[in-house]
């Protein structure tokens, strides 16, 4: 032996030690062991192949949620999950990365059949580019070219991470930060994958811009990251739309949505969630503790719509903050409450910049023995010079076993605000069904009718092709629930 | 030594000094229990949000304060409503004055708690409602654990009061600063009809903070018109905490019209146990300089058929703060609820600061429920037709609030107090104007 064995190298080893027997063999695999700790973060971050400063960025953020406590204030019950339980990283048996959509497993292919949402269909009739996340690893991307062309940047955050390093350095965790909220300091930790777009200067995304998520495995949490850069002048329409089998236990799904509209920009960012809501037991489901929030700069837009009909418990609030002067932030929602359903979800408007606006409409619909509760913020900051608000809650109650629920926070610092916020509750009128039923319209059908008719506002705010999912997920949702 | 630990210290003291029987005693010291267990509200509790007791806790309060303090009839006349013959029961430092007071035993009791909390005649009438629609918050708590002296009103069946009832509270200043905390008892009985008005009042411009319960109770089919007249001093805080039980067919309101104090927070709590109930809040709040007044409101719909009206303006100039935290729970059985809330906000300055909740909880499905809530501003063409016609700005915008706050003015039943509220208002926006135009 001509080489001497020296402390260093000793060192060397003990380093990399723990991952060649331990940890290192498990990353080959698909799915990692249950249970969080920091070398779950880092394997996360290696198997990712992810730069220094990103695992620092999720050590940063695992260690502020370590000290951190769930938030028990929504009104929803559930039973707390326990994140020593969850297996962080999940991703499909085949090999990521296709060239076209043939060689994607048939399987998944049938699953997003029988989902009505299939790629073939999307990707032709529709034109919409399409970033699928299955259980967190991007396996098709397609329309890329197109956009690739225009300057656009759509794809997944951990190729973002490894392409576009000083974008995402520069914006990630810049609206919502690591230490933001239990739920946002867990994602930033353990995100296995999200969806990454840029829209540079000036630039008007040609198509709408859409990802469908989906929980494939059992017992896999789900921590998605997205990033949205609208840089000065550009305009971006984003879909999100979720759809997730039947589970029997409860599965957790933490995303984290970032929105950053630069000066004169807008972005449209809209949702149909349908995840696993439990059976009419109340049994399974998932949870959904998601926390999206935009930050918009002078002159721009962000305007979030959303579609809530699936998840056992929701805790959901888009929120905008109106940094620039003359920004403008949107929120348009209908939710949907069935079963045993618990949401509470609703958004926060944060004024900082003079002349900025915010509306508000919220809709939301109980049925069964479900629990549907709004809770917002606007806040108007001492700067925000004639800042203007307008908030409009109105719920539906269908049977007397369930309940809706308003909380409104309004804080105004401001004597130039002006700021609206009227709520109403109400159920479908007997006679509305009578008149229907008069007109050979049968009683199903014409609470459907009533239900589109009540959520209209909101429904008209969605694209097209999400408009007519959205109207047949609401009849879907209230199916059965005719008292 | 900070506030509580005195008030628990206190409280060693006091009980000592009183002849209570066991029913009373246990009651007390359950509440300075449930006291002891949550201490001062802080800003971390929902219901607290909004408002910080720190600055008031801080003050050395003398909880019992020393000595009986005499005051003339004609220096605080101006704060009777007197322009109307009345029942009065005024107390000067926490003391019963018998010569400013003029109570009855005459077909009905209105007299002192103290009175009804030590004769045996009143005895069930405690039991059954001492203490009974209170809630064991850690205020009322406190209040209940202390409570010996205040306002016992019981209207037997059939009555109608001829006169209103005034309730005075007075503060001479001769400590440095004083804790007080009032007990009301008003019971009214089937198909009688009540009018009260409640004042509290310092004299001098030492601290005061006054902690008061009033438990109300509506039996079937009677009428409780109560207003609160808080038009305090700048260095006397009040926390009102106020529950009342309301019966099949009765019809309860309550006016509270603020404009004075340092700090006031007042918790007014509607509980409807029956069918067909009329419940109504309003109120007008105009503050300035670094005045904070909360309203916390409940309105708890039990049974079917009831009705609530709520309706408060608020006026808030220089570094004010407001705060209505307003909320309306019906149950799964209160079918055919017809629940309103209205809260209006005008900022008039920079500096000042609205926080508001309006908040619903509905379980039933056959309800009618609504709230609307606004911030704004005075209408600009208003002010310039007015301007234009030559009216100053201050009278201009004098009489815009005026009118803004009109809606709450509509239903109180007594002019007297009109005037007087419409007086106050103008002496509180600066213009020398009556508002009748």
């Amino acid at each position: 032996m001509s080489n001497k064995y020296t402390e260093d190298d000793l060192r060397e080893e003990l380093k990399t030690k723990e991952y060649e027997y331990g940890f290192y063999t498990d990353i080959e695999s698909d799915t990692f062991p249950v249970g969080l700790n920091e070398d779950i973060v880092k394997a996360i971050s290696l198997k990712k192949g992810e730069p220094q400063w990103m695992t620092d960025w999720r050590l940063e953020a695992f260690k502020s949620w370590k000290e951190m406590i769930e938030p028990e204030w929504a009104n929803v019950s559930y039973v707390k999950p326990d994140f020593q339980a969850i297996s962080y990283y999940s991703a499909p048996n085949s090999k990521p990365k296709y060239d076209s959509l043939d060689e994607v497993d048939p399987e998944l292919l049938a699953t997003f059949a029988k989902l009505g949402i299939s790629l073939d269909e999307q990707k032709k009739l529709s034109g919409v580019a399409m970033d699928v996340v299955v259980d967190s690893v991007s396996v098709a991307t397609t329309f890329k070219r197109t956009l690739g062309e225009k300057g656009i940047i759509f794809c997944s955050i951990s190729e973002a991470i490894k392409e576009h390093p000083e974008l995402v350095k520069k914006y990630i965790g810049s609206v919502v930060p690591q230490k933001d909220n239990f739920y946002a300091a867990l994602n930033s930790a353990v995100f296995s994958d999200g969806s990454f777009c840029y829209i540079p200067k000036g630039v008007r995304c040609p198509m709408e811009l859409s990802t469908y998520f989906r929980i494939n495995q059992a017992g896999t949490g789900q921590f998605e990251r997205t990033l949205v850069i609208a840089d000065e002048g550009s305009y971006v329409s984003y879909l999100e739309g979720c759809t997730a089998p039947s589970r029997d236990e409860n599965q957790l799904h933490a995303a984290v949505v970032e929105l950053i509209a630069l000066d004169n920009a807008e972005i449209k960012y809209s949702t149909v969630q349908n995840w696993y809501p439990g059976n009419a037991e109340g049994k399974g489901g998932v949870y959904n503790f998601v926390t999206k929030r935009g930050i918009c700069e002078k002159n721009a837009k962000i305007s979030w719509t959303q579609v809530e009909t699936g998840s056992a418990i929701t805790w959901k609030y888009p929120s905008c903050i109106l940094k620039g002067d003359n920004s403008v932030g949107e929120f348009y929602s209908i939710a949907v409450t069935n079963n045993y359903q618990q949401a509470d979800t609703g958004t926060k408007m944060i004024h900082l910049g003079k002349n900025t606006k915010s509306t508000i409409i919220s809709k939301g619909i109980s049925a069964g023995k479900s629990q549907n509760s709004y809770r917002g913020l606007v806040k108007i900051s001492p700067n925000a010079d004639n800042a203007r608000n307008f908030s409009q809650c109105d719920s539906l109650l269908m049977g007397n076993d369930c309940g809706a629920h308003t909380f409104p926070y309004i804080e105004a610092k401001n004597k130039t605000a002006k700021i609206e916020h009227e709520a109403t509750t109400s159920k479908i009128g007997e006679d509305q069904i009578f008149y229907c039923n008069q007109r050979g319209i049968n009683t199903e059908k014409a609470i459907a009718l009533i239900v589109n008719g009540f959520s209209k506002d909101v429904l008209n705010k969605l694209p097209m092709e999400f408009a007519v999912e959205a109207k047949k997920l609401l009849e879907i949702s209230l199916e059965g629930s005719v008292g | 030594m900070d506030l509580k630990e005195k008030l628990l210290s206190s409280f060693l003291v006091f009980e000592n000094q009183l002849e209570d029987d066991a029913y009373m005693n246990d009651v007390r010291n359950d509440a300075i229990k449930a006291f002891e267990e949550k201490g001062f509200p802080s800003k971390k509790e929902e219901a607290w949000k909004y408002t910080s007791l720190n600055s008031i806790l801080k003050e050395d309060y003398s909880i019992f304060p020393k000595q009986e303090n005499a005051i003339e009839f004609s220096d605080v006349k101006k704060y009777f409503i007197h322009d109307i013959d009345s029942f009065k029961i005024v107390f000067i430092d926490g003391k019963y004055s018998s010569h400013l007071s003029q109570t009855t035993h005459d077909g009905m009791d209105i007299c002192l708690m103290s009175a009804a909390m030590s004769k045996p005649k009143y005895r069930l009438h405690i039991e059954n409602y001492f203490n009974k629609v209170a809630t064991k918050d850690s205020l009322p708590s406190l209040n209940t654990a202390f409570s010996s002296e205040g306002a016992y009103i019981h209207i037997p069946k059939n009555k109608m009061v001829a006169k209103p009832i005034q309730i005075l509270h007075f503060s001479t200043g001769n400590e440095s600063a004083v804790m007080l905390q009032p007990r009301n008892l008003i019971v009214v009985d089937e198909n009688s009809h009540v009018q009260i008005i409640e004042r509290h009042q310092s004299l001098t411009d030492n601290a005061v903070l006054t902690n008061s319960v009033t438990e109300i109770f509506a039996n079937k089919r009677a009428i409780v018109d109560y207003y609160k007249i808080q038009n305090d001093n700048l260095n006397a805080s009040l926390i009102d905490n106020t529950f009342i039980n309301q019966k099949r067919e009765s019809v309860a309101s309550v006016h509270t019209f603020s404009f004075g104090g340092k700090l006031v927070r007042n918790n007014l709590n509607f509980y409807q146990n029956g069918e067909r109930i009329d419940s109504t809040l309003k109120g007008i709040t105009i503050i300035g300089e670094k005045q904070h007044v909360d309203h916390n409101t409940l309105v708890h719909h039990i049974e079917p058929n009831c009705e609530s009206h709520q309706d408060y303006k608020g006026i808030f100039g220089e570094n004010s703060t407001g705060v209505f935290n307003g909320k309306i729970i019906v149950n799964k059985e209160a079918q055919k609820t017809n629940a309103f809330q209205a809260n209006n906000n005008i900022l008039v300055s920079d500096k000042a600061t609205i926080n508001t909740k309006p908040q619903l909880e509905i379980f039933a499905d056959d309800v009618k429920c609504s709230h609307g809530c606004t911030i704004g501003q005075l209408d600009e063409s208003a002010m310039f037709y007015m301007r234009s016609r030559g009216i100053p700005e201050k009278e201009a915008k004098a009489l815009l609030m005026y009118a803004f706050s009109n809606n709450v003015m509509s239903s109180v039943k007594i002019p007297e107090i009109k005037q007087r509220i419409t007086k106050i208002i103008a002496n509180k926006l600066g213009v020398n104007m009556g508002f009748d135009l």
